[in-house]
């Protein structure tokens, strides 16, 4: 068992998950002409680009990366919280149908908001197929969704809560669990 | 960062950082627009009121709109096919919206300081819609986006406001709120349609259009409000017209890439030519589109994630 409060994953770590999974992706899909990256505000958004970057290097293609912000399809706003979670812009310039989707996040936990990005995914239009990247599976899954690809499995406590930093977002790169005073809820923050 | 208030009641209130935010929301909530199926299910289940007592087509149709894209169930009370035509007071008419179980209502109403009344009867979140001639806080809100939107920044614009500011409830919350966001304001009419004492708004009155125009970077012409005037504020439509009229050749007083804008509805011909109306420096229809992301915005800043405990 490992002490708390402490870097799970470093600078270099990260770098080397990402290109694994860019390889895993072209590897699944047998190669990337019909992929597109579609990253969850607010961390999912760099990871995909970074993604993209690798693919780019390795297959010489440029795939289609968009942003997601899944404020609209939570369903916990009606929940007695103030103030309503702020709601980001959401830039897919491309038409998903058709496309193998791949959705990009940061951390899944209750898949709830991976549940959330699969509905305002198909409000847009008819992907060919969704696949989902994680940086960190940190368990506790309240929903039936597994992702395809993952960085690093970290079980967790709920009072516990996984820092993901991103050198684009928090000016460094670096995985952290915290420790907790109350069980952890996500989008406090707006993430 | 919430909005402080429960109630969108006027831009008088609202402050600046709140403005902000209600802009940050609408531009996200813009996107759904574009789409080709445009509904999102963020206020499932919540029942929106719209309760008019004056006439109106882009204001009620945009609220009502705004709400069935967000997923929320609307009804509409022209008040004309009413009770209120039996006599029921607005105390009453709203009583009854409380019982009904209606979790927002946007009101319009011909006296001033109507939707405040209301949002102490009421307990829930009211929008003004238009009160009197006091003010109409989504349109000043949507005019400030619309320019935001164009310009980057309000700071430092210069703006004009011509028409019939007296009975003008859109020129009260656009000028509160443009000189909440930094735009230097000026005001321009006849005389007799210039309130008394307009300049402790923070603005500068012109009776010249001319000068009024000179290098503005926003030009905002108000609908002549002949219903509310009861006569004799000026000689004729044509006379007004040739002095207070905007076109083609004053236009060219204005700054290159001035914008015009009209809360609408027109009166072609009057206040604003056809060809300017129609223009290329026109965002009139601009103002519409950015009127629903605005509503959408304070629809759910109002509604969303706020559990509502009585008033």
């Amino acid at each position: 068992m490992k002490k708390r409060d402490e870097q799970i994953l470093s600078e270099e770590e990260i770098k080397r998950i990402i290109v694994r999974i860019s390889h895993e992706i072209i590897e699944k899909n047998g190669g990337a002409k019909k992929l597109a990256l579609v990253g969850i505000r607010t961390r999912g958004v760099p990871l995909a680009g970074r993604i993209a970057q690798v693919i780019k290097e390795v297959e010489k293609i440029e795939i289609p990366v968009g942003s997601l912000d899944i404020t609209m399809y939570r369903d916990d706003l009606s929940a007695p919280r103030v103030p309503s979670p702020r709601v980001q812009k959401t830039e897919i310039p491309f038409n998903v149908t058709e496309k193998i989707v791949i959705l990009v996040d940061e951390v899944i936990y209750t898949g709830r908001t991976i549940r959330c990005a699969l509905d305002a995914l198909m409000d847009l239009g008819r992907p060919a197929a969704i696949q989902l990247v994680v940086l960190v599976d940190r368990g506790h899954r309240e929903l039936p969704i597994r992702p395809d690809y993952i960085g690093k499995n970290i079980p967790t406590s709920h009072f516990e809560e996984v820092k993901v930093k991103l050198l684009e977002v928090d000016g460094e790169d670096k995985v952290e669990i915290v420790k907790l005073k109350e069980p952890y809820r996500r989008g406090k923050g707006g993430s | 960062m919430a909005l402080k208030s429960r109630h969108i009641l006027g831009l008088k209130e609202i402050e600046k950082e709140e403005i902000e935010l209600i802009f940050d929301t609408a531009e996200s909530f813009k996107e759904i627009l574009s789409r080709p199926i445009k509904k999102v299910p963020t206020l499932r289940g919540k029942s929106i009121v719209n309760l008019f007592y004056e006439p109106s087509t882009r204001t009620r149709t945009s609220f009502e709109i705004a709400a069935k894209i967000l997923s929320a169930d609307t009804s509409s009370i022209a008040v004309s096919t009413s009770s209120v035509v039996k006599g029921e007071s607005l105390k009453d008419t709203v009583k009854t919206l409380k019982a009904l179980g209606c979790d927002l209502l946007v009101i319009r109403h011909f006296s001033s300081g109507a939707p405040y009344f209301v949002s102490k009867i009421i307990n829930c979140p009211v929008i003004n819609a238009g009160d009197g001639c006091h003010e109409h806080p989504t349109q000043g809100l949507l005019d400030l986006f619309t320019i935001k939107e164009k310009k980057g920044n309000l700071s430092g614009l210069k703006v004009v406001i011509v028409g019939d500011i007296l009975h003008s409830r859109v020129a009260r919350s656009d000028i509160w709120g443009l000189n909440k966001l930094g735009a230097k304001v000026r005001i321009c009419g006849p005389r007799t349609m210039i309130p008394q004492g307009v300049e402790r708004l923070g603005v500068e009155v012109y009776s010249d259009l001319s000068k009024a125009i000179s290098k503005v970077d926003v030009i905002i012409m108000l609908r002549l409000q002949l219903e509310r005037q009861k006569g004799g504020l000026f000689p004729t439509l044509k006379e007004y017209s040739s002095f207070f009229g905007l076109n083609k050749e004053n236009l060219k007083l204005a700054k290159e890439d001035v914008l015009v804008m009209h809360p609408g509805p027109i009166n072609r011909g009057v206040e604003i030519r056809p060809e300017v109306a129609d223009g290329l420096r026109s965002v009139i229809e601009e103002q519409v589109t950015n009127g629903l992301a605005i509503r959408m915005s304070l629809l759910y800043l109002l509604l969303g994630g706020k559990e509502d405990k009585g008033a």
